[in-house]
């Protein structure tokens, strides 16, 4: 029954996991149940396969080698630098910064165009469900240049209150940060009607697409935001590949970021001036193989198709939702599928998360416990953390099934 | 069953009836700490008389292990000098970190937090109350390294 039902959705979820040779593993005896995606996903052969043979026979310096493996490993790195602008949607190959992810993206917003243009009683609009790599870099920004910070609350249900959006978002803000999927509540945010609203007050708009764009896809010209930022772990790449989407107009305008080789066009005794973007933001030697591997899972995808991963999301959301319901566990967030991604942040009975966390890995099942860089979310609903499962392209019904067995344990080792 | 060397029923029993969970006015010394790892949060208490700890209390909220961990503390500390306190505490990381081999006689009930070397991310939580209680008594020893992430 299961089967038939993943079937419907377009993913051949058995095939895609012969692709992902950890999913193989057992976990003292038992069979891996990997359900922390949202926190770094698995990789499948594929990108495992790019990164190595990059180094086996592409490896020398991106721009910097006039030699064969020299301009190879350049066309590599900037091939998917082209890859990644076709994925969202961008205009064009320079308006993708690569970073070691969205932490490093975010800070380089903040830092480039943060510090460089807001003054003094500017504000700064954020959400209570930002990631803390959303919040603490404007915090950073505020104080040095006397900026304000907002926020747009929760409500009950986990969706972000707008009913107060007119007062938060005037002619004052200056930019609007804003994650497009949440990642604790997997709350997924009407983005369209924020990015409009911040535009018609003369706010740009910085997305958290870590989520988002593993997920769910993103086509930063439909969406017109000014700021994504991405990381490729999450969505089957190397750890420290992604990047940064912006508008050309704003890179050009923006300060660097870090200084260094690369990104400069002439350096004298006082002063430097830049190399074109996007590379006045790449300074140093980039992670060059990590980033070439990070096409390889762009193309994964791609062949998946971003409409059959969220499908196959959603139904194993509601699943799972309906199952832990069940069970009798309180979940955090929306219940309502179409505006919830695969991330299920609950609490089972009286178990505290990290006690739940231990007891469902005796059963090989993974999942994260802890405040998830989410203390904002945490505070409003009451909690000091939340067990959370999630989900993605290789995750199965019996997966769910096997989550909700092992919560069975709890209660026995704890004696409940 | 490898849980049984977590989930002890010392340990449980500590956990759903913590012994000496109060606020104590009359605390010349106290000191709070989070674990930002696991949002665990915990006050330590000290009442001192003549040279002793003669009472401590905690307040809190966390797992199992920090829960139960802080309950046995108190147990364990009250009635000594602050110089054996600080020996506790030494010996207690002491086990925590695998170095010294515990002696019941020594440690009593706190021996049943052994296991949870086996488990190094879960040592912080049984160390949170440790390091608590000796920011309370004026020195600091961070071998729990609760660093935010």
């Amino acid at each position: 029954m299961a089967v038939t039902r993943e079937r419907s959705t377009g993913l051949d979820v058995a095939r895609i996991r012969e692709d992902f040779p950890i999913l193989s593993r057992t976990i003292g005896g038992k069979p891996l149940v990997y359900l922390d995606s949202t926190n770094t996903a698995q990789r499948p052969r594929q990108v495992i396969d790019a990164e190595r043979e990059f180094y086996e026979q592409h490896n020398a310096n991106a721009h910097r080698a006039i030699y064969f493996l020299g301009e190879e490993a350049t066309d590599l790195y900037e091939g998917a630098r082209a890859k990644t602008a076709r994925f969202l949607g961008a205009p064009d190959p320079s308006t993708i910064v690569f970073t070691r992810g969205t932490t490093e993206s975010i800070n380089l917003v903040a830092h480039g165009w943060g510090r460089r243009f807001l003054k003094e009683g500017d504000e700064i609009l954020l959400t209570e469900m930002e990631h803390h790599s959303d919040i603490v870099p404007w915090q950073f920004a505020a104080r040095d240049t006397g900026a304000v910070l907002r926020y747009i609350g929760l409500t009950d249900d986990g969706l972000l209150d707008l009913v107060n959006l007119e007062d938060l978002l005037t002619e004052r803000t200056k930019i609007l940060c804003v994650t497009g999927m949440s990642n604790s509540l997997g709350t997924i945010t009407p983005l369209p009607r924020l990015i409009e609203a911040a535009h018609a007050v003369g706010a740009l708009v910085l997305v958290d697409g870590a989520q988002l764009v593993p997920h769910r896809g993103a086509n930063v010209a439909e969406l017109d935001c000014d700021f994504l930022a991405f990381s490729g772990h999450k969505m089957l790449g190397p750890t420290a590949s992604g990047g940064l989407f912006a508008k050309r107009e704003l890179l050009e305008a923006m300060d660097p970021f870090l200084g260094g080789g690369e990104m400069i066009n002439e350096v004298f005794h006082d002063h430097s001036t830049f190399n074109d973007v996007p590379w006045k933001f790449e300074a140093g030697t980039m992670n060059v193989a990590q980033e070439v591997a990070f096409g390889a899972a762009i193309d994964y995808l791609e062949a998946l198709g971003m409409d059959h991963v969220r499908e196959h999301e959603e139904e194993l959301t509601a699943y799972a939702l309906e199952r832990l319901a069940e069970a009798g566990a309180r979940i955090f967030g929306p219940t309502d599928v179409a505006v919830r991604g695969g991330v299920v942040s609950f609490w089972y009975r009286d178990v505290h998360p990290h006690d739940l966390a231990t007891i469902l890995n005796e059963e090989g099942v993974a999942i994260r416990a802890g405040h998830h860089c989410n203390q904002l979310v945490m505070r409003r609903y009451g909690v000091p953390a939340t067990a959370r499962a999630s989900f993605y392209i290789y995750n199965t019904m019996e997966e769910v099934d096997a989550l909700v067995t092992a919560l069975g344990r709890a209660e026995s080792v704890l004696g409940l | 069953m490898p849980l049984d060397d977590i989930y002890k029923e010392v340990i449980l029993d500590h956990y759903k009836k913590p012994r000496n969970k109060r606020e104590m006015p009359q605390a010349e010394r106290s000191c709070s700490r989070n674990n930002p790892l696991c949002g665990d949060e915990i006050t330590v208490f000290v009442h001192e008389e003549d040279g002793l700890l003669a009472d401590v209390s905690f307040t809190g909220q966390g797992c199992s292990i920090s829960q139960s961990s802080a309950s046995m503390m108190t147990e364990a500390v009250v009635g000594r000098s602050l110089e054996d306190a600080q020996g506790l505490i030494h010996r207690f990381r002491g086990m925590m970190a695998g170095e010294v081999e515990p002696s019941e006689e020594e440690l009593g009930d706190l021996v049943a937090l052994k296991g949870v070397v086996k488990y190094p991310i879960r040592i912080k939580c049984a160390v949170l109350a440790w390091d608590v209680l000796q920011e309370a008594l004026g020195g600091r020893e961070s071998a729990s390294g609760t660093s935010a992430h």
